[in-house]
């Protein structure tokens, strides 16, 4: 089998996806405690283009790079890859051939590297996992390092002597290794210096306009999201609370919990004054309704009674919040935050 | 400062700076690991050679020169250098055929031990749920029965010898391997480049081999040469108490045994074997630490 080059791209459809947890069983006599994770999260990302997904630690976003990348399976909701479900049983071909079309790029490029096997190999391993041989996977693992800026001739080298920088990019070589169409990227720059996170950026960019690659880019810093993202998802305590062009979510965001992280980013306001108070609150006892209304300032009784749904509004976005169009005209009392349980 | 007036461990420092030794890099054994590995070195080279290094047979009476003391004392001959036993045995030649047997049997036991510990130890770590509860479980058995006891037992139900004093060490010590492996692999299994392996669809088989198996290498090769030392202790142990070698075989606990009755009389028979014992299980141990050391990286601070 010879590595072939794929001319259309992917469309990835996530419908409704929703993810339990169940946690151990701490009494003999109660069912083990569930936890939802991620519920009813929908979106469509479009060939070539980036679905950037943000919010903070806990709030889903991870779990849904992993179902994205069938590393956990959806309790319940529908994945499609160009219009094939990727989720019910696969023949192993179908099984193949979703691990040549989706590849990732995680967080921490020390983890990503096994410290054992020289570069090249780690590289060159989806491609001897598919049964290619080992004529042809050389010369390409040759020309992808070439292709993330490492020059051919450092691949036989250990991965202690690369940098952070060095082995997110080998990591990104073996990402693209199967010509792959997607790209599941896992804060790929989080955890790297500042000076180094630029060129990586570009390197993505770049990588997305020459091979047509569609992303999906978990991040939580909203500036390096906005670099590489057409599309913004914000995420909050495993829902989306907003999700459209990133243009409009990202200069002009309607949620109250967008709203603030975007002027907390921007530091367009005195420190303080959009101050997210307090922490997510805890999985075991998710507040009723509005999932946002512990920490959020126009909370109000309906929030407490009834779940948002996500609605357009205004130039296209879509936002899950009851009082959105008051909010943005101001017109909206702070009533909350609204503590408590159901 | 003259020369004479150095400690030997300054000394040392001194001489070391001035000469490369073959050691891998960031690998700084010392004085005393040196000389540690120097011993070890020996002992296996005297494992190795065995009979043909020792001066006599090692089961020749010689009824002429019954219990001479070591060589350096009134009395003594440097034709036996260390001495004769009750039967006129020279001491040196059955310490050097005892070294033989003792390492033979060490490194058989930590290879043979430390190959099923470790196949167990990937298997429930690797595999998990009831593969995992199973062997983990048996493996909490096997270290909380007394091995003396489990020793007595096996030993009088399978006769002795040498093919069974193996069998008794090796089921006494496999279960230490395949705890430090399962642990291992658990915190391996769930390091990206074992989930990016497995999501390019490697097989299972060869996760656990290229990527699980080289990175415990490490630990697993401390824990086998720090086995070496104790697998010494037992099989003396089980030598001393009757249920291990059997004469004409001879072993440094049978020759600490035969010589209890005559301590008054012949110290060196009972403290050489003694000091071989010692000095063995003491250099394994500290190569081992000096290897524990090397490998983990916040023991190079």
């Amino acid at each position: 089998m010879s590595v072939q080059t794929m001319t259309e791209g992917a469309t990835i459809t996530a419908t409704g996806l929703r993810k339990e947890f169940t946690l151990s069983q701490r009494s003999l006599f109660r069912k083990p405690p569930r936890v939802v994770a991620v519920d009813d999260v929908s979106f469509t990302v479009a060939p070539g283009t980036t679905l950037g997904l943000v919010g903070e630690s806990g709030s889903g976003k991870t779990t849904v790079a992993r179902m994205l990348l069938k590393l956990e399976t959806p309790t319940s909701g529908s994945l499609t890859l160009n219009g094939h479900d990727v989720l019910g049983s696969q023949t192993p071909e179908q099984a193949r051939t979703f691990r040549r079309t989706v590849q990732a790029v995680f967080q921490d490029p020390y983890s990503a590297l096994s410290p054992r096997l020289r570069a090249d190999r780690i590289v060159g391993e989806p491609l001897e996992a598919q049964g290619v041989e080992h004529a042809a996977i050389d010369a390409r693992v040759a020309e992808l390092f070439d292709q993330v800026g490492l020059g051919r001739e450092v691949r036989h080298r250990y991965p202690h002597e690369f940098s952070g920088g060095q082995r997110q990019r080998i990591a990104i070589a073996r990402a693209l290794s199967t010509n792959p169409k997607m790209l599941v990227l896992d804060e790929p720059v989080s955890a790297l210096d500042v000076s180094v996170r630029a060129q990586i950026l570009a390197l993505l960019r770049s990588m997305q306009e020459r091979l047509g690659l569609t992303y999906v880019f978990i991040g939580h810093d909203l500036a390096i999201v906005r670099y590489l993202s057409s599309m913004v998802g914000v995420m909050y305590f495993g829902r989306m609370v907003e999700i459209g062009a990133a243009s409009d979510v990202l200069r002009q965001p309607l949620h109250p919990y967008s709203r603030r992280l975007v002027a907390v980013a921007s530091g367009a306001t005195r420190l303080g004054d959009h101050r997210i108070t307090g922490d997510l609150p805890s999985p075991l006892k998710p507040p009723s309704g509005c999932t946002f209304r512990t920490r959020c300032v126009y909370a109000d009784e309906r929030c407490r009674a009834e779940i948002p749904r996500l609605r357009v509004v205004g130039s296209g976005q879509q936002v899950a919040c009851h009082h959105v169009e008051a909010i943005r005209d101001g017109v909206k009392p702070e009533t909350g935050p609204l503590g408590g349980d159901a | 400062m003259s020369n004479l007036t150095l400690s030997g461990r300054e000394r040392w420092h001194r001489m070391s700076r001035r000469v490369r030794f073959p050691w891998p890099q960031g690998f700084r054994p010392g004085f005393g690991g040196s000389l540690a590995l120097l011993f070890c070195a020996v002992m296996i080279l005297a494992a190795v050679a065995g009979p043909a290094l020792a001066p006599f047979d090692a089961n020749e009476s010689d009824f002429a020169a019954i219990m001479l003391p070591p060589a350096w004392l009134t009395d003594g001959l440097w034709e036996h250098p260390l001495g004769t036993d009750q039967l006129g045995r020279d001491v040196l030649s059955r310490l050097i055929v005892g070294t033989q047997i003792a390492m033979i049997v060490a490194i058989a036991t930590s290879v043979v031990a430390g190959v099923i510990g470790v196949t167990l130890g990937l298997i429930a770590g690797y595999l998990g749920g009831w593969a995992d509860a199973v062997i983990s479980r048996i493996v909490d058995a096997f270290l909380a029965l007394p091995f003396i006891l489990m020793a007595l037992a096996f030993i009088s139900a399978l006769g002795t010898g040498v093919g069974n004093i193996l069998l008794v060490l090796i089921m006494t010590n496999w279960a230490p391997y395949a705890r430090l492996v399962r642990s291992e692999v658990v915190s391996i299994k769930r390091r990206d480049f074992v989930v990016l392996a497995q999501m390019a669809g490697v097989s299972r088989t060869r996760i656990i081999l290229r990527h699980i198996l080289p990175n415990a290498a490490n630990s697993i090769l401390v824990l086998a040469v720090l086995d070496v030392g104790r697998a010494v202790i037992l099989e003396s142990s089980l030598s001393f108490l009757g249920l291990g070698i059997q004469p004409p075989d001879v072993s440094w606990g049978l020759m600490l045994a035969d010589g209890r009755a005559y301590i008054s009389i012949a110290w060196w028979l009972t403290v050489l074997p003694g000091i071989a014992i010692v000095a063995t299980v003491l250099s394994f141990n500290a190569v081992g630490e000096k290897l524990r050391v090397w490998f983990d990286p916040r023991g190079n601070l």
